[in-house]
């Protein structure tokens, strides 16, 4: 794979930076020039300094958010992966059934992200829902619009509901690349369906896995709008994660310096823990970890 | 080890097979001897890779039984038949080091610690891998890749076959004869059964003591090398091995001869006897290495017109015609050329008729 | 054929994916008044009162034609700005190309809430606020960066010798790329078409601060009756149904190439 040395490519990504430069520095420096300064109306600004950062990072409620917000991604990563994994290995490999498996495994991952909230607030609501009027029928009180745990099992099968699919198609590929010759290498050394599992199918779906804890890590960080519709952030602050804050902050109390600090503050998180997790899994199954 | 026997053996990939067409495998009974060194050697699609599959028992076939030293193995499992099979493309287990890979079969199978040590030691050593042992078998070349699956098959004291589905496909051209010399080299200290698939008649030839050659699901011949090259059962088989292959010319058979182009031969009377009287196409079958050239006519002698010649090395390969038939023939070095017309002398004892395709005498 | 364990989990857990849509589904054949006064598993007097009412009202079919024009149009953007890039990637090494190519990914990284109001301020700034543009370039922010990903796989699957044996054929850049290369990675192309619409499709948050009315999305006009008081179920269950429908017409078009497009993605 030896690339040619051309530095005229650069012509052909211009397009691609003035399209994501638009839309990313420029709403970036926004963001920078809020977190510095405070901004009474057009033309009256003060530089602060450091000013928004500390507040931001002294407010407990930020604090409490972001544990709440480690918890939620820390079960989404424990609960979606193996699962998604274990239905990839159920899948069929061939046949009819296959597009059939794929399109409503699918279904979730196209349906608009307030939509899935609305889906599942008539789904578990005491009164109407399916699952939250049979489970009150069974004589055990749910309402997640009053208990926390209940809203908390409720965002949970919601997010597990919407993006295990995700996880599943992922490993799916991965596992359909793998060439025959390998299970079949297996079944003559006597292989026991678990090493099959652990010495062909996991090393094989190494890549795929990455790119799946990447994207069910970042995207259940910056998740917004399902628990939004669903529970508003509450019972009491019970589900208000970061971004729900941060919405509250800008736009609910207009804000604007501390809500762009914490803004930066956040963002560089993701880029922690998405470097990190990067990391680790380029290293695991390669002989140091 | 294991004397592999096919009985009355077929195989469909169709449900409810109706005409031979439908059968990737047409009936086939034969017996591979214990600790022999066999090649299965056909063009691609000619049912060789499912023949291997159903002894190894990855496939069960659709009538017939696979017996290993008389058992009826047909309904076990690969691992239950105690067979090793190495692939086309290289299949080792990435995150285990190579002595790892090694003693997996022996592992899974509940070998006593210290036995699989001393046998990884052993086959290490077999198949120069002693220095590698530790390392992770994810970063290794090809050809050392397919040593570690045959490594995996030859822990294994009770194998009892080992079979290759041409495992130098990927094989660096360089890197492949010492595979198979090294191949050459176990087989003789282990002697286990290896049978060995490819479409490559040299791999063939030069690894196996018996080559079984396959056309379109059916076993043609089952012979030595020498047999195959002297004494081809079917047309297809003097076609298919030789390069190039065996030379067929259309005949007629006349009282007590044949006639080839027009020229009569005189035939032994025993083969006249078979030959007259029957109906199918007649060919007379001579490979390019037996054929005579004069400069002058000599008794039964055929004109031919020689249209071209090839320098090749140690031989010279000389294009003649004969009426509308184009014939090879392999000239060795300093041997004289006629120019424009040769005189051909087909030798009896090494031109061989046939019947349809199939060897009459 | 014997069931294993496996196939019932899977057949079980796919029932249990249909569930809260079947559940959905059910709603909106009913009126408000009859979800409000019994439960029922299976519609006794179904009616599609609240279909016909979004079909007739502006407000709300307008939503849809709003949602597909945006979505398309940034389907359209990304696919024409990535496809050099993509080709520059996946061919040639030049100055700075590995940080562009990691900044590029770490925009979908970026949370959109972070982005919401200089955004505003932004689009505003230029007078794009309320039109389908400023929504479908908002949304370039994470699906340029996707696409550029996808294609890069599919192309570094293609042999170079390709491209150098049309150059000595007299073949232009453009010429090249337009009929003999597209072509070639046709595939990849409506995978990342898939992606981009799909994230289009489904990303409320920006759509909804960039619109006011004449480009509200479905997704919007939903949540506005969310907030109204006295909640119409039924109205809310039909018109969720609606936008699951172009999200499973896509799937139902690109199943046979959906393992293929996602086995791509590269780390």
């Amino acid at each position: 794979m030896d690339k040619t040395e051309n530095n005229r490519a650069w012509l052909l990504v211009i397009p691609v930076l003035l399209v994501v430069a638009f839309s990313a520095i420029i709403p970036l420096m926004t963001v920078v020039n809020f977190s510095v300064q405070d901004i009474f109306g057009p033309g009256e600004r003060v530089w602060v300094g450091t000013e928004w950062f500390e507040e931001v990072l002294a407010d407990t409620r930020l604090h409490d958010a972001l544990w709440r917000q480690f918890l939620f991604s820390g079960l989404v990563l424990l609960i979606e992966i193996p699962l998604g994994v274990m239905i990839a290995l159920a899948m069929p490999r061939e046949g009819w059934s296959v597009s059939l498996v794929l399109v409503v495994l699918a279904l979730p991952l196209l349906i608009p992200w307030n939509v899935i909230g609305t889906i599942w607030i008539i789904f578990t609501r005491p009164d109407i829902g399916l699952m939250g009027n049979t489970i009150n029928r069974l004589g055990l009180g749910f309402d997640h619009t009053a208990s926390p745990l209940d809203a908390w099992v409720t965002l949970m099968l919601m997010e597990v509901w919407h993006w295990t699919p995700l996880v599943a198609l992922l490993a799916y590929a991965g596992l359909k690349a793998i060439p025959d010759a390998y299970f079949q290498a297996a079944q003559i050394d006597g292989a026991s369906r678990w090493a099959v599992f652990r010495y062909i199918q996991l090393p094989k779906m190494r890549g795929v896995l990455t790119i799946a804890i990447l994207l069910r890590f970042m995207d259940s960080f910056l998740i917004y709008a399902e628990p939004f519709v669903l529970t508003g952030g509450g019972p009491g602050n019970a589900t208000t994660f970061l971004s729900i804050y941060l919405v509250k902050i800008a736009v609910g109390q207009f804000d604007l310096g501390p809500a762009a600090a914490f803004s930066i503050i956040y963002f560089l998180i993701v880029l922690l823990f998405s470097w990190i997790f990067y990391q680790v899994l380029q290293n695991v199954g390669r002989g140091r970890a | 080890m294991a004397r592999v026997e096919m009985a009355e053996l077929a195989h469909s990939y169709r449900p409810r097979p109706a005409s031979d067409a439908d059968y990737a495998l047409k009936k086939m009974t034969f017996v591979w001897e214990d600790g022999g060194a066999y090649a299965l050697l056909g063009p691609s699609g000619c049912g060789k890779s499912t023949l291997l599959n159903i002894i190894s028992g990855l496939l069960r076939p659709s009538e017939g039984r696979v017996l290993f030293d008389g058992r009826d193995v047909t309904a076990l499992s690969p691992a239950e038949r105690n067979i090793a099979q190495v692939f086309q493309f290289p299949v080792v287990y990435d995150t285990m080091t190579v002595a790892e890979n090694l003693g997996f079969p022996l592992r899974n199978r509940g070998v006593a610690e210290a036995e699989v040590r001393a046998r990884v030691a052993e086959v290490g050593e077999m198949l120069e891998l002693t220095p590698m042992l530790d390392r992770r078998a994810a970063g290794l070349t090809a050809d050392q890749k397919q040593k570690i699956s045959l490594g995996r098959g030859l822990v294994r004291s009770d194998v009892a076959a080992i079979l290759f589905d041409e495992p130098l496909t990927v094989i660096d051209p360089h890197l492949k004869w010492l595979l198979r010399r090294k191949l050459k080299q176990v087989h003789e200290r282990f002697r286990r059964t290896l049978i060995y698939v490819t479409h490559d008649q040299n791999e063939a030839l030069t690894f196996a003591d018996k080559v079984v050659v396959m056309h379109d699901g059916r076993v043609l011949q089952l012979g030595t090398p020498q047999e195959l090259f002297e004494r081809p059962e079917h047309r297809f088989v003097g076609y298919f091995i030789g390069s190039p292959g065996m030379n067929f010319l259309p005949c007629v058979a006349t009282d007590g001869g044949l006639a080839i182009a027009g020229v009569e031969t005189p035939l032994d009377p025993s083969l006249a006897a078979r030959v007259n009287g029957s109906n199918g196409t007649l060919e007379l079958g001579i490979r390019p290495e037996f054929i005579e050239l004069h400069e002058t006519p000599t008794p039964g002698s055929l004109a031919a017109q020689v249209e071209r010649v090839e320098d090749l090395g140690n031989f010279r390969l000389v294009t003649a015609r004969l009426a509308s038939h184009e014939l090879k023939i392999k000239l060795p070095e300093g041997q004289a050329l006629p120019a424009g017309t040769a005189h051909l002398v087909l030798p009896p004892a090494w031109a061989r008729l046939y019947r349809d395709g199939r060897l009459v005498g | 054929m014997r069931a294993r364990p496996a196939t019932v989990g899977l057949i079980l857990y796919l029932l249990l994916l249909l569930l809260p849509i079947y559940w959905m589904v059910n709603m909106s054949l009913r009126t408000n008044a009859d979800i409000l006064t019994s439960f029922q598993l299976v519609p006794t007097d179904p009616t599609f009162a609240n279909y016909l009412k979004i079909f007739t009202d502006a407000s709300w079919y307008s939503g849809y034609v709003n949602s597909i024009i945006y979505v398309t149009m940034n389907t359209v953007i990304s696919l024409t700005v990535a496809l050099p890039a993509a080709y520059a990637f996946s061919r040639y090494r030049f100055l700075g190309d590995k940080h562009l190519f990691f900044w590029l990914l770490t925009n979908r990284m970026a949370p959109p809430a972070v982005f919401l109001l200089p955004f505003f301020q932004l689009y505003q700034t230029i007078g794009l606020i309320d039109t389908h543009i400023a929504v479908a370039l908002a949304h370039c922010l994470f699906n340029v960066p996707l696409a550029v990903w996808v294609l890069e796989g599919f192309m570094s699957g293609v042999p170079r010798e390709i491209d150098e044996t049309a150059y000595l054929d007299g073949y232009s850049f453009p010429r090249f790329f337009f009929t003999v290369f597209m072509p070639l990675i046709k595939t990849g192309i409506g995978v990342t078409a898939f992606f981009c619409f799909m994230f289009s499709w489904v990303e409320l948050l920006m759509a909804r601060t960039l619109t006011t009315t004449n480009a509200k999305p479905i997704a919007a006009v939903m949540t506005r009756t969310v907030s109204a008081t006295g909640l119409d179920w039924g109205l809310l269950a039909a018109a969720g149904v609606l936008t699951i429908v172009p999200g499973a017409l896509v799937i139902w078009f690109v199943r046979n190439y959906m393992a293929k497009g996602f086995a791509l993605g590269r780390v």
